[in-house]
């Protein structure tokens, strides 16, 4: 059966909306505040409630925050901007049109490289990045869940926040590559710190625009856009969902409708919400309350020069500088607050540890701390000069690496210094040869079968002559100097 | 008190001839004897005007003064004052109280003006006669079988039958303009942006500008004075600086360069308007002003294209009106239905002009239509940037006509619009206009002569007409008005 089936290639291209991190809105002066923690219309004003003989100011962050997500997807930042009244009517919309860049958009054609699970890169291109205003937030009440209650209930907190409209071009090819090309978006827009990146609070929405057409054709088959989705995982389930009904009706000898469907999270389908037939002509033109933004050279130049560094470039030099592997590098970078962590701890430890081993300190031993507390690196007690200090003390011996650990973990939860935990629980290495030799004489002498076993050859004892001593010493002395003191006092009662 | 301008006012507060109070009061004696006759106000603000006078009092007895201080004046119930309903002479927003003030007020409070209330408007400002307000008919103090003009015609009629020493309105295609000559005053409208219009009910949001009428140029220009200047809330405002215009009054013109083009003196133009408005210009000659043909040669695109941009642009603007958030709400089967219940409440032009400028925005009409007229407009601007090169002033009739009787073209859209044909250009371009008394037709009806300058040139327009004014004083004549007991 399947054999005898078309062979379907998807085509995908992403629209992800990204509310701004900036302090007020996009043209009055009202804070952005969390939408979903505010109270209703506390931050709202006659502007961004669209009240008479009310006019727009452009937030010139917000234009430069685009400007940084411009530049970081290698988009030309175009110079002569005009916002666009795009005008549909829904009382989410205050003025019945909402402000965004139509024509004329801040950023065109630029690309971003994501890694496939192979490993192997692959390049999207972005085809647009334009700049607009959010709606408002509508909530239908239902008399059957709200005992006596029943209308619509508005809020106007997000009405005007800065949003960002990114637009890749349909190179996108699976569920898998639209989820990792969000993600890659998502973490350079933190990077850029222009916004948080929460999809559940809607902040980072993300939009497929879904078709498939039989492999070795050209012609773009009939689309649908998928909405509602308010994870990676949906994004990836849904998108792969959507190719597999899109095959399933083309299969059975059905048309695909071009229209917008919504992903049920929890049914784990996709439905049928608006098709293409009721779509809304929206009467786009020029918006005449703003003159047309213009943005000068020396301000493309400005901000492109304060961009911070950006993950790829971060884990080629990682890779380059520290030697760490192309591994270690990534999950170094993935969040930027981590790499800046990594990389203080490395300007503070000038010499020694290397870079390497503060990375593996990180991965293998912070992580597990942090995962088990379930902090994240800015609200951990261990600072990254505490961990150079730590690791300088594994480097001069003062205690060895399982101590390290033990101290490691008792920093997280007492916020306390290295130093001062060794000193107060007596974890100071032991390197004081006399000492050792007297835990070691004291030892061989309460275990003389083994000693006379060893001498005839067993030597695999040694480590149990090692266990003893250091289990005496309460795993303070320096293993280095036991091995060889032992090794010396075996051979002395030959 | 009578027959006194807003400058006499002024020399007599300072003189302390007279008060605030007192001219307050006498104004609003005269609107409850007149009003009820002519019906130019919407709401009378009296509790708030006679304390604002007393305000101004007290400012003037600690020792201030200013061109306004204490002088009262009307604005059209298009401008919003904090706590003052502001209608926009619809019934869909019947009972709306900004909680805010219009730049403009803000400055007029500053500088102690006393507001005496909200003059009718034509609704949403659409229209050429004020019959198209949904509240009350203003009549045209000269006949009051005749309309004032519009769409700022309270405003007119307020400050011609002295029920206001002057009094602001919006000119979006000639609606001070217009009525300033059909109710025999000044009306200025100064280039786009150099008054905010922040707090000022969108019509035309690029064809909109704050402007006022004045029983003299003098007192126009004060008003203006007092209004003008940048503001950063409003991105269309200008931040250029604001010259001393009283002080450009000096009534000489001699060398000033005036054109007269030829597309303005057409067939259909009422034949003593064009008298009256050549021998005005004859008498600018007289004055020492060098009079040159000129042509405006896309004139008669300005009609079209204007009727294009307009409704496009009120399109957006009024569909913000739905009952969600403030005015009246109709209450519907759901919350479809109350919006669509809401919406009924706009009147007929206005819902005419929605429905064309919705079209002309349309998917496939775009190009045709809003697409075209914004490329005409911009040959529009270039005509009169070419003409700029050769004169300082063009003078124009303002309108094509004198007033006409009430309710004779209020069936007849298209020859209502007709009233504008002669102020619109000015709106599409980035000049500024005046009308300015120019004598009167055989039914004693006022006739206006218009004076366009180039970009912010509104001190060279004022001028010419001081200059002008002083030399022919049909200012001093002023309708005869019986004063009910």
């Amino acid at each position: 059966m399947i054999d005898t089936m078309t062979q379907y290639e998807p085509i995908i291209g992403l629209e992800i909306h990204a509310e701004l991190m900036t302090n007020s809105k996009m043209f009055c002066s009202c804070q952005v505040v969390d939408s979903v923690q505010a109270e209703p219309n506390t931050a709202v004003c006659p502007v961004c409630l669209g009240m008479p003989g009310m006019l727009p100011v452009i937030n010139r962050r917000a234009v430069e925050y685009a400007m940084r997500v411009a530049l970081a997807l290698n988009c030309a930042v175009q110079q002569h901007n005009i916002f666009a009244r795009k005008n549909y009517f829904y009382p989410d919309l205050p003025k019945a049109y909402q402000l965004t860049q139509y024509e004329l958009p801040i950023g065109l054609r630029g690309w971003l490289d994501i890694e496939l699970e192979d490993g192997s890169t692959k390049r999207i291109r972005v085809r647009r990045v334009h700049m607009e205003e959010d709606t408002g937030k509508l909530t239908h009440l239902d008399r059957t869940a709200v005992a006596a209650e029943e209308g619509t209930l508005v809020d106007y907190n997000r009405s005007g926040v800065p949003l960002l409209e990114i637009v890749s071009e349909p190179d996108i090819h699976s569920g898998e590559e639209a989820r990792a090309y969000a993600m890659k978006i998502r973490q350079i827009l933190r990077y850029l710190g222009v916004n948080a990146g929460d999809l559940e609070k809607g902040v980072f929405r993300v939009e497929p625009n879904i078709s498939i057409r039989p492999i070795g054709t050209t012609a773009f088959g009939k689309r649908t856009e998928l909405k509602n989705l308010n994870s990676f995982k949906s994004l990836a389930d849904g998108t792969a969902f959507e190719i597999a009904r899109q095959t399933e009706v083309l299969n059975s000898g059905g048309q695909v409708v071009q229209e917008t469907r919504g992903w049920h999270d929890t049914k784990r389908i996709t439905f049928s919400q608006r098709s293409k037939e009721e779509a809304e002509d929206y009467r786009y033109f020029p918006e005449p309350d703003l003159p047309p933004l213009a943005i000068s050279d020396a301000w493309i130049a400005a901000v492109k020069a304060a961009l911070p560094e950006l993950p790829d470039a971060k884990v080629q030099r990682y890779q380059a500088d520290y030697g760490l592997s192309a591994y270690d590098a990534r999950v170094l970078t993935e969040e930027k607050a981590v790499a800046e962590w990594f990389e203080t701890a490395v300007s503070l430890s000038p010499s020694s540890p290397d870079p390497k081993t503060i990375a593996n300190w990180i991965i293998n031993n912070l992580f597990s701390l942090m995962n088990e507390h379930k902090q994240s690196i800015d609200a951990i007690r261990v600072t990254p000069a505490g961990l150079a200090e730590l690791l300088e003390l594994v480097e001069r011996r003062a205690i060895n690496n399982n101590t390290a650990k033990e101290v490691l973990a008792a920093m997280f939860t007492s916020g306390q210094s290295a130093p001062a935990i060794v000193q107060a629980q007596g974890l100071a290495q032991v390197s004081d040869e006399g000492a050792i030799t007297a835990v070691i004489e004291r030892t061989l002498d309460a275990h003389p079968d083994n000693v006379a076993a060893y001498l005839g050859g067993k030597e695999r004892l040694i480590g149990f002559f090692v266990g003893q001593v250091m289990r005496e010493m309460r795993g303070k002395a320096d293993p280095a100097v036991v091995n060889r003191l032992l090794a010396a006092a075996l051979a002395a009662r030959k | 008190m009578d027959y006194l301008s807003l400058t006499e006012a002024r020399d007599a507060l300072r003189r302390g001839e007279t008060s605030s109070t007192a001219l307050t009061q006498a104004m609003l004696d005269r609107i409850v004897a007149l009003d009820n006759d002519l019906q130019s106000y919407l709401t009378i603000t009296d509790e708030l005007a006679l304390e604002q006078a007393a305000a101004a009092d007290q400012r003037r007895a600690n020792g201030e003064d200013g061109p306004l201080l204490g002088i009262p004046v009307a604005i059209k119930d298009i401008i919003s004052v904090q706590g003052v309903p502001n209608t926009a002479g619809s019934k869909i927003l019947e009972g709306f109280i900004p909680p805010y003030d219009a730049f403009v007020v803000q400055k007029l409070k500053e500088a102690g003006a006393v507001i005496l209330g909200k003059t009718n408007t034509d609704e949403f400002a659409m229209g050429s006669s004020t019959e198209n307000s949904a509240y009350v008919t203003t009549r045209n103090p000269w006949d009051l079988e005749r309309v004032p003009g519009g769409s700022s015609g309270g405003s007119a009629t307020a400050v011609s039958a002295q029920m206001a020493f002057a009094a602001l309105g919006t000119d979006t295609g000639g609606s001070v303009r217009q009525p300033a000559s059909l109710c025999g005053i000044v009306g200025l409208r100064p280039t786009y942006g150099r008054i905010s219009r922040w707090g000022v009910v969108a019509f035309a949001s690029s064809l909109d500008q704050v402007s006022m009428f004045g029983r003299t140029v003098a007192d126009c220009t004060a008003l203006f004075q007092a209004t003008a200047g940048y503001d950063p809330r409003d991105s269309t405002s200008l931040d250029v600086p604001v010259p001393d215009f009283a002080a450009g009054l000096t009534g000489d013109i001699r060398g000033l360069r005036v054109g007269v083009p030829a597309e303005y003196f057409i067939e259909g133009i009422d034949q003593e308007v064009e008298t009256a408005v050549r021998a005005a210009i004859a008498k600018l000659q007289e004055l020492g002003a060098k009079i040159r043909p000129i042509s405006l040669p896309h004139t008669r695109y300005a009609l079209p294209v204007y009727y294009l941009i307009a409704p496009a642009e009120a399109s957006a603007n009024l569909a913000r009106y739905d009952g969600v958030r403030y005015g009246p709400r109709l209450p519907g089967a759901d919350m479809i239905d109350t919006v669509k219940k809401t919406r009924a409440l706009f009147g007929p032009e206005v819902k005419r002009r929605i429905m064309l400028g919705t079209y002309v925005l349309s998917a496939g009409y775009y190009d045709e239509y809003y697409g075209r007229a914004l490329k005409v407009r911009t040959l529009i601007k270039q005509d009169f940037l070419n003409a700029f090169e050769q004169v300082d002033v063009i003078a124009c009739p303002t309108s094509p006509t004198t007033a006409f009787k009430i309710g004779e073209r209020a069936d007849d859209p298209l020859n209502m619009y007709l009233a504008d044909i002669f102020t619109l250009s000015v709106n599409l371009s980035a000049s500024c206009g005046l009308s300015v008394p120019c004598g009167f037709d055989s039914k004693g009806l006022p006739i206006g002569l218009q004076l366009i300058g180039n970009t912010l040139q509104e001190a060279t327009i004022l001028n010419a007409a001081y200059a002008y004014e002083q030399a022919t004083g049909w200012h001093r004549q002023v309708p005869t008005l019986t004063v009910q007991d």
